[in-house]
């Protein structure tokens, strides 16, 4: 007797526990299998984009830290770059190397942050999670040695930072970089060997490396197909030219690819954050209030810049009609666009794998909606 | 009035001393009953509430304690303190989730088909408590010695399947019924091993009584049947859902499964179900291979038995804080492909023991268990070879692993920041 059966649609989100925030999907499945999915966001958009049109250029800097909350240090530093290009400000070295520091800090602490959550998607009762999130804690009291604030941190300033490190800043921070080798360490024993994360990662949402070049998909998931495409190597802004560091590659592009690709990237972000403190000199730590006046009216005209965000290409493009405030920005938000292939990535895969690789793309929504 | 009652010492004491010098109690030296004569019926009655009153509130408080000690392991599992505010440290913590669960409003979707979703509560309730009537606490220290009790306790376990599915089925819920069909899926893959698993017990045993098969435990059957334990162990952590096979609440992913639409109390009912068979299956497993309560004088065989507990408790627990959920599709893999193999190897080794010794003395059990234990060793390898993924041949590619050349070579390095429209 054949049993009639048809496809079943859900509605996953934005009230569910693992949706990273408050996105939402209307899927349909058969059985266990996922036939199709129609993302749907915006639950947290809050105009930042256009907010910025009302302010100058120096308070912007607190909108770009709310957008991917988990790594404000990146977006400051993404958003700075596109403003002193657009403003012909000369930053003082002292300065750029400190945002390096703290920015590196940011992309080990978001790493971090994916790596948790992508073991809670796969269930692990929070252990993972807490044994990342107690890492990150530490980077975030470095940030709060730094400027004073842990999340919200609005440290950048164009031309450098807004103030000097403490003198007790230096040895935490060799200590706090140990602990997190030692953290990275015990994860990896604790999940890269591990059958269950292991069996259940590999051969899950394998995507071709022409497919994510098309959808102009950038950052670790790029990096775990194979594509050696950093923008840190391959257009370097601040001093990255001045330092040397491996770019973790991986050949599968499947989820435990992507999670490898950003477990490695957290140790080289230490060692290029050993090169920083080696090579950081005394100084001022941005340009003088004659030099950069604290109301910047840059000349007409548009710029953008791209750094390479934790989860990838992270640009801020801003037009000026040389008033104090910007004539319009816009911002390329990585995790939106890593998510343009969230459809093939899902569509023929278990349900059970949905969240993993929903995970995999690390995907912030402060930053999907803006 | 059975013999199987009289055979309990708990009943039997009550009973006893309820109704005097009546003729079971003769030999007792019972002299006189706290009732008149001729009301043995009441006795009986009496002592027959006494003691389902007594388990029941005991593995109610025991799960209270259960749950306060799981919530202070997982705190330390994970570098935290777990509860410490109510009562010394924390233990009132249960207490004070119990009264606000009691007290929350009652909520019952539109959708849902009211008898069912209100059954579907005590359904599930009721099966956990019922393997507890033929567990031996300690010497004497039980409800009933069943004749049948493996079978029995097989039998009540799976009926919590059908609760799970009355429940998904009646808050007229999608994502609920997901869960039940997972909850169904993981049922039938389970119940086999893990009746198959306590096949070598039975054997051993030559019982299915649960007071004989302690009897028999000269030498504790976790030693004799490492693999029996092996596959029971993991079908039982299958068989009450815990991670790594939480499939059906599957938090990460159906957010609570079965349980989206329950609140109040009938949602206390689920968890307490929850945690009375992570204690039940801790005894099942306490009694089927630790040797039950048996330890030696002059600590009394209820202590040992706690203790035992109270060392698998512990294992469950560990279990759950570590380890990933597994997929529907290997869970139910793992079942058929490498448990159920692994019971008929302990199956067929185990009925050649018994071949050979036919009545296993505690020197034969010993010889028995150095047989079984390279058995065990070298067939869970095996299967673990059989089912494991392989690794990447070559994990770990440096940045001189192949790179795809149209991204890498076309776009120059410095284009990106587009120099020539910037507004210096």
């Amino acid at each position: 007797m054949a049993i009639k059966t048809q496809p079943v649609t859900v509605n996953l989100g934005p009230q569910h526990p693992s949706t990273h925030g408050v996105f939402r999907m209307r899927v349909m499945f058969d059985g266990e299998e996922i036939v199709d999915v129609e993302p749907i966001f915006g639950y947290l958009h809050r105009g930042s984009e256009k907010l910025a049109e009302e302010r100058t250029y120096t308070q912007i800097i607190t909108l770009t830290d709310r957008m991917d909350y988990v790594s404000s240090m990146l977006n400051n530093q993404g958003y700075i770059l596109a403003v002193e290009k657009l403003a012909g400000i000369e930053p003082s070295p002292r300065g750029v190397w400190l945002r390096m520091i703290a920015s590196e800090l940011q992309r080990i602490a978001s790493h971090l942050v994916a790596t948790g959550f992508l073991l809670q998607d796969l269930g692990a009762l929070g252990t993972p999670l807490i044994y990342a999130m107690r890492e990150r804690e530490n980077i975030l009291d470095l940030f709060e040695m730094l400027c004073g604030a842990r999340i919200t941190n609005s440290y950048l300033r164009p031309g450098g930072v807004f103030m000097d490190a403490p003198d007790e800043f230096w040895p935490a921070l060799d200590r706090g970089l140990d602990d997190i080798v030692n953290t990275i360490d015990e994860l990896e024993t604790y999940l890269s060997g591990n059958e269950i994360v292991f069996s259940r990662t590999k051969g899950t949402a394998v995507l071709p490396p022409e497919l994510l070049i098309n959808a102009s998909i950038t950052g670790p998931m790029l990096r775990a197909s194979g594509v050696d495409w950093d923008l840190r190597h391959r257009a370097p802004y601040d001093y990255y030219d001045k330092i040397s560091f491996e770019r973790i590659l991986h050949t599968a592009s499947d989820n435990y690819a992507r999670y490898w690709v950003r477990v490695q990237e957290a140790r080289e972000s230490v060692k290029i954050i050993k090169q920083c403190i080696e090579q950081i000199e005394p100084g001022e730590v941005r340009p003088s209030f004659d030099e950069v006046p604290r109301l910047i009216r840059p000349p007409a005209g548009d710029a953008y810049a791209a750094i390479e965000g934790s989860k990838g290409e992270l640009g801020f493009y801003l037009v000026s009609d040389g008033s104090i405030a910007p004539y319009r920005m816009h911002v390329r938000a990585s995790s939106l666009i890593n998510l343009t292939l969230l459809r093939e990535m899902l569509i023929g895969g278990q349900f059970g794998d949905l969240f993993v690789t929903f995970g995999s793309v690390d995907l912030n929504m402060g930053e999907v909606d803006r | 009035m059975n013999q199987a009652m009289l055979d309990n010492s708990l009943w039997r004491n009550i009973y006893c001393v309820l109704a005097g010098d009546s003729a079971q109690c003769a030999s007792r030296d019972y002299s006189a009953g706290l009732l008149p004569g001729g009301l043995e019926w009441l006795a009986f009655l009496l002592a027959a509430a006494a003691i389902i009153g007594l388990v029941i509130n005991g593995i109610l408080g025991g799960v209270i304690v259960l749950i306060w000690g799981e919530r202070r392991l997982f705190g330390r599992f994970q570098s935290r303190t777990g509860p410490n505010r109510w009562g010394p440290w924390g233990t009132l913590t249960s207490v004070a989730d119990a009264v606000k669960t009691m007290f929350k409003e009652d909520l019952v979707p539109a959708d849902a088909d009211r008898i069912l979703f209100n059954l579907a509560p005590i359904l599930i309730a009721a099966p956990a408590l019922l393997v507890f009537s033929v567990i031996p606490f300690g010497v004497g220290t039980y409800v009933a010695d069943l004749n049948i009790g493996l079978l029995f306790i097989m039998a009540v376990t799976s009926l919590t399947t059908l609760a799970v599915l009355t429940a998904a089925w009646s808050s007229g819920n999608r994502i609920a019924i997901l869960s039940a069909l997972r909850s169904v899926a993981l049922l039938i893959s389970y119940e086999i091993p893990m009746a198959l698993a306590v096949v070598g017990v039975i054997m051993l045993a030559g019982s299915m009584s649960l007071g004989d098969i302690i009897a028999a435990q000269g030498v504790p059957f976790i030693l004799v049947q490492p693999l029996g334990f092996f596959v029971f162990f993991i079908a039982a952590m299958a068989e009450m859902a815990r991670a790594p096979f939480d499939l059906t609440e599957a938090e990460s992913e159906l957010a609570a499964g079965y349980l989206n639409d329950y609140a109040s109390m009938k949602f206390g009912l689920f968890f307490l179900a929850e945690f009375m068979a992570e204690l039940s299956t801790s005894a099942i497993v306490t009694t089927l291979f630790l040797s039950g309560w048996r330890g030696f004088d002059p600590i009394p065989s209820q202590f040992w038995f706690i203790a035992k507990l109270i060392a698998v408790l512990f294992v469950i627990i560990w279990f759950r804080m570590t380890l990933p959920r597994l997929r529907v599709d290997q869970v139910l893999k793992f079942a058929w492909k490498g448990l159920f193999e692994l019971t008929m190897i302990n199956i067929i080794v185990t009925a050649i023991l018994i071949a050979i010794w036919p009545q296993p003395t505690t020197g034969q059990l010993w010889m028995m268990a150095a047989i079984n234990w390279p058995v065990a060793i070298i067939s869970i390898w095996g299967v673990s070879k059989l089912l494991g993924t392989p690794a990447y041949d070559k994990p770990q590619p440096t940045a001189e692993a192949p790179t795809y050349p149209v991204a890498s070579e076309s776009i120059p390095a410095g284009s990106v920041l587009g120099a020539e429209k910037g507004g210096d």
